[in-house]
């Protein structure tokens, strides 16, 4: 019962987060709404017995990710009012389709036919051994390979993260080979003739 | 014997080759002593072949010597065919080939090419024998357009003259012509017997004549008339008939020896040859043999009219021939094919005669070919001036010469035919024969005059070096003049009354003219007492006196009578504007309608709508697509979304 | 009795509501991007509600790399954010139609 109400908190809170992401004016308060937003969804995962996952998503999406984009926003001075340019033209439009995805996806989970919601209850995942540690046992032994992936296209994002904005300062001492490479000697000596001086 | 036959036909094969693959490093002496060896083994070995069947009994020949393949039941064969014909044909070609070969040392002198110039013609030796002796339709046609390679080859022997180079385009492509209705012809045998031997053509002859050939819904043709119609356009292409002769004058270009050997005496003569042979086919066919006796009759008259205003010593020698050859397509034309290859061996002898004797004087004028610049050549060249009288005699039928029996017995044997009624197109034909008589004469004679009479008009600088040719030349000619003289009385009886030809030439016995004058034949020496009192004979004199009249006795008179019949002289000097046909409606035609399918079919159609017509319909589309590309990634998420939920929609319709 | 349809619709109206965000916020890249985090969480939801309901601990191996790639992602973008901010002065993507066919 407890788990039920839970549930339903959360989850409210989370629509709620949604909404309040897509809808606040400022993006600062849109980045807030989403921490939010990962928090709860951190606690339905707990639920669900995830819960390396939910800490995991909130130490790195809260922790790194959303630092990522607050900082962001407060870097660049957006104007905050031309921003919201045609946002109530849209609005109609955008409520309309994500009704109608809304109700086709109702529509195919509670079909009876599916039976969805008689899974799940004969066994019981979450009472067993940890699952942190059972995530691990999966993860170095059978998912070794695209775990090291993961690292490299982590290690990848960083590299192009930099790259891009890395910003060349104008006036740098710097050494530059492929110049020093194509020198020519006209370049560098100038063979100039002088008239010799009369003895005196 | 089947050795023997190899050997004939290979030695000037490996002759050829030894002197065109390796004529640097035989030199050349060398080239010509292979050619010449190889060539003079052909001759021997051909004179033994003729030796053996007439005086041995031999029989004829025909046997397969190589099957190159086997195609649905078709066979293609190399074989060979020797009876009586063959034999006589080889005999003819190896000899006035080994006098050209032997003259062309002399001629040839001082060309670059002369190893070249001997392999060709050898190679054509070589061809002309493989064409001679074949037992089946497909050696035939091999033999047929090698010597008319050779033949192309050697009119543009001096390739960088534009004439010889548009002259050899144009034999070249005026028998392409002619060939596409041999092969059509060929094809049509195929198509009725299902095999290339010439035994089984003749075997299947009359159920081919009691066919028709339908060539469109309402009509009906004889079969064998079609297939004879489509041969003799052949023979009309290789031995120059109206209207294909075209390329024959312009095929002067080329250095004189082969004008003697390919474009008088031998290649030409293929034609003539090849109907001979096929008497079989031909007898069957009256239609076909009306057709061939116009066509002949035609060339006869008027190829001569032309030689009268010709100036080129070789040209005059070459309408000459176009006009015999139009004589032997009359004697085949009234199935008088006996007297068709006869007048075809002693033309080859006194033409080949007369085309040498004309290289002797164009060797001795320094290259001028032009008879209004010679004159009175006698005294410097007397062999030359005896052997081309004897060779013009001989053109004309002066009784006695070789020329005499052969022609007169075409004229004897039109008159036949007249009388017999049976042919349509005889009195045209004789008509034509008998003028013929008077024109051969009148320009043989108009060019014996220029050349070796009258006045000497050549400059000061070649008179001082007229002298008369070496004896490389001057041997062939009195080897030539010879038989010019002998070659008709000693073999007319045999050849024509002496069933020679035996099975090789086969006549029905309705048609058989010759038969009637082997009735009036009482020996040559008859023929001669009978050739005086005939007008045949007054009307040369007449033709001879005229010439002699108007180019020795007023020398002035021609450019009068030029002047007086001007329409006349301008129809001639254009040559009937067959040329004038032929560039201004039949190549100005087909380049008309090669520029319409060009711009209209290549451009217009493949280029403009098939190429870039997709590619511009591939960019309009584009063009319209392309605004579906906003650039916004707004609008593409709209469509990702739209997209998806309608996808959603319609998996859950079907469910 | 809380099953794995009520996750299921969570998810997908939060996805719903990400995805009109986008529509909404058609000038401000930062909000989008916030919103594509948003639908990757939602994606994340379906996987591990599947792995609980179904006792298989590859759905939750599955969000960890999701989440891997996200971070991945966010990093770069916001990146080219910065970029883009520094070349034009300004984050609208109505103005980044340099692509316009």
């Amino acid at each position: 019962m407890l788990i039920n109400i839970l549930f339903y908190l959360f989850s409210a809170t989370l629509i709620t987060a949604s909404l309040g992401v897509v809808l606040a004016r400022n993006s600062v308060h849109s980045a807030m709404f989403l921490v939010l937003a990962f928090f709860t969804s951190s606690g339905l995962w707990l639920l669900l017995g995830a819960e390396f996952l939910a800490i995991v998503l909130v130490l790195v999406y809260v922790g790194a990710v959303m630092v990522l984009f607050l900082f962001v926003v407060m870097m660049l001075d957006v104007n905050v009012a031309q921003m919201r340019e045609g946002f109530t033209r849209y609005a109609p439009l955008g409520a309309l389709i994500a009704l109608i995805v809304i109700a086709e996806i109702c529509y195919v989970v509670w079909h009876p036919s599916l039976k969805l919601d008689m899974l799940g209850l004969t066994s019981d995942v979450a009472a067993s051994a940890s699952n942190t540690r059972s995530l691990g046992l999966v993860l170095y032994t059978k998912y070794a390979y695209p775990f090291q992936l993961a690292a490299v296209l982590l290690l990848l994002a960083i590299v192009a993260a930099i790259t891009l904005t890395m910003r060349q300062r104008p006036n740098l001492k710097k050494q530059d080979i492929s110049a020093q490479v194509a020198v020519r000697k006209g370049d560098r000596l100038r063979v100039v003739q002088v008239a010799s001086e009369k003895r005196p | 014997m089947q050795n023997l036959l190899l050997l004939i036909v290979l030695a000037p094969l490996a002759a050829a080759a030894l002197a065109g693959l390796f004529g640097r490093l035989i030199g050349r002496a060398g080239a010509h002593t292979v050619t010449i060896l190889g060539v003079a083994v052909a001759f021997a070995g051909s004179a033994t072949v003729l030796y053996r069947m007439l005086y041995e009994g031999a029989p004829a020949f025909n046997e397969v010597i190589y099957t190159w393949l086997v195609s649905d039941g078709i066979r293609f064969e190399v074989g060979f065919l020797v009876d009586h014909l063959t034999a006589l044909m080889m005999v003819v070609v190896t000899f006035v080939s080994l006098m050209v070969h032997v003259y062309t040392i002399g001629y040839m002198h001082d060309d670059d090419g002369y190893q070249r110039f001997f392999s060709y013609i050898s190679l054509f030796t070589f061809a002309m024998l493989m064409l001679v002796m074949s037992n089946n339709f497909l050696q035939l046609f091999f033999g047929w357009e090698a010597v008319g390679l050779v033949s192309y080859l050697l009119i543009g022997f001096w390739y960088t003259r534009p004439t010889a180079i548009f002259a050899n385009m144009k034999a070249f492509l005026v028998n392409r012509v002619g060939d596409f209705g041999f092969v059509l012809g060929i094809a049509a045998i195929v198509y009725y017997t299902g095999s290339l031997r010439y035994a089984d053509a003749f075997a299947a002859a009359p159920e081919i004549a009691a066919q028709g050939f339908i060539p469109w819904a309402g009509a009906s043709w004889n079969a064998m008339t079609v297939v004879c119609i489509l041969l003799f356009i052949g023979a009309m292409g290789k031995s120059a008939q109206v209207p294909l002769h075209v390329w024959l004058p312009d095929s002067m270009e080329g250095p004189t020896p082969i004008s003697a050997l390919i474009h008088a005496a031998t290649m030409v003569t293929a034609g003539i040859f090849m109907v001979a042979r096929m008497s079989p086919l031909f007898e069957l066919s009256p239609t076909a043999r009306s057709f061939v006796l116009v066509i002949g009759a035609t060339t006869a008259l008027f190829m001569g009219f032309l030689g009268i205003i010709q100036n080129d010593i070789k040209r005059v020698v070459a309408y000459s021939t176009l006009s015999q050859l139009g004589y032997m397509t009359v004697a085949l034309g009234v199935s008088a094919y006996s007297v068709a290859i006869f007048h075809l061996m002693t033309h080859a002898f006194f033409k080949a005669l007369l085309f040498l004797a004309a290289g002797s004087v164009i060797i001795g004028m320094h290259h001028e070919q032009d008879m209004r610049k010679m004159g009175g050549l006698r005294r410097y060249m007397p062999i030359t001036y005896w052997t081309s009288l004897i060779g013009s005699l001989a053109l004309i039928g002066f009784p006695g010469f070789a020329g005499f029996y052969s022609k007169d017995s075409i004229i004897e044997a039109v008159h036949a035919a007249l009388e017999g009624g049976k042919v349509s197109g005889a009195g045209y034909a004789y008509v034509c024969v008998v003028v013929g008589v008077f024109v051969t004469a009148f320009y043989s004679f108009r060019m014996i005059f220029m050349t070796f009479h009258g006045e000497e008009r050549m400059d000061h600088h070649t008179k001082e070096h007229l002298h008369e040719s070496p004896w490389v030349v001057t041997v062939p000619l009195v080897l030539l003049a010879i038989p010019s003289v002998v070659i008709g009385g000693w073999t007319m009886g045999p050849v024509l009354f002496g069933g020679y030809f035996g099975e090789a030439i086969r006549v029905l016995p309705a048609n058989d003219v010759v038969a009637k004058l082997g009735e009036e034949w009482h020996g040559p020496l008859a023929f001669i007492v009978e050739g005086f009192t005939s007008p045949t004979l007054y009307i040369a004199l007449a033709g001879v006196a005229t010439a002699w009249y108007l180019y020795l006795k007023a020398p002035a008179l021609p450019a009068r009578i030029r002047a007086g019949a001007e329409p006349i002289y301008r129809l001639l000097e254009n040559k009937y504007y067959f040329d004038w046909f032929n560039e201004n409606v039949l190549a100005a035609g087909s380049r008309w309608f090669g520029n319409r399918f060009w711009t209209i079919g290549d451009q217009f159609v493949i280029d403009g709508a098939l190429v870039n017509g997709s590619a511009r319909t591939v960019g309009l589309l584009g063009a319209l697509v392309r605004h579906l590309q906003s650039g916004l990634l707004y609008h593409y998420a709209f469509a990702m979304i739209i997209g998806l939920s309608a996808l959603l929609a319609y998996i859950l319709y079907r469910a | 009795m809380i099953g794995l349809p009520h996750y299921l619709t969570l998810a997908g109206i939060v996805f719903s509501i990400a995805v009109a965000g986008i529509f909404l916020n058609r000038k401000n890249v930062i909000v989008l991007l916030m919103c594509i985090e948003l639908m990757l969480l939602a994606v994340n939801f379906n996987f591990v509600a599947f792995s609980h309901f179904l006792g298989d601990l590859s759905g939750q191996v599955f969000v960890f790399f999701i989440l891997t790639v996200a971070a991945a992602e966010a990093a770069i973008g916001l990146a080219i954010l910065v970029v883009l901010f520094r070349e034009r002065r300004s984050i609208d993507v109505e103005e980044l139609d340099t692509m316009r066919g």
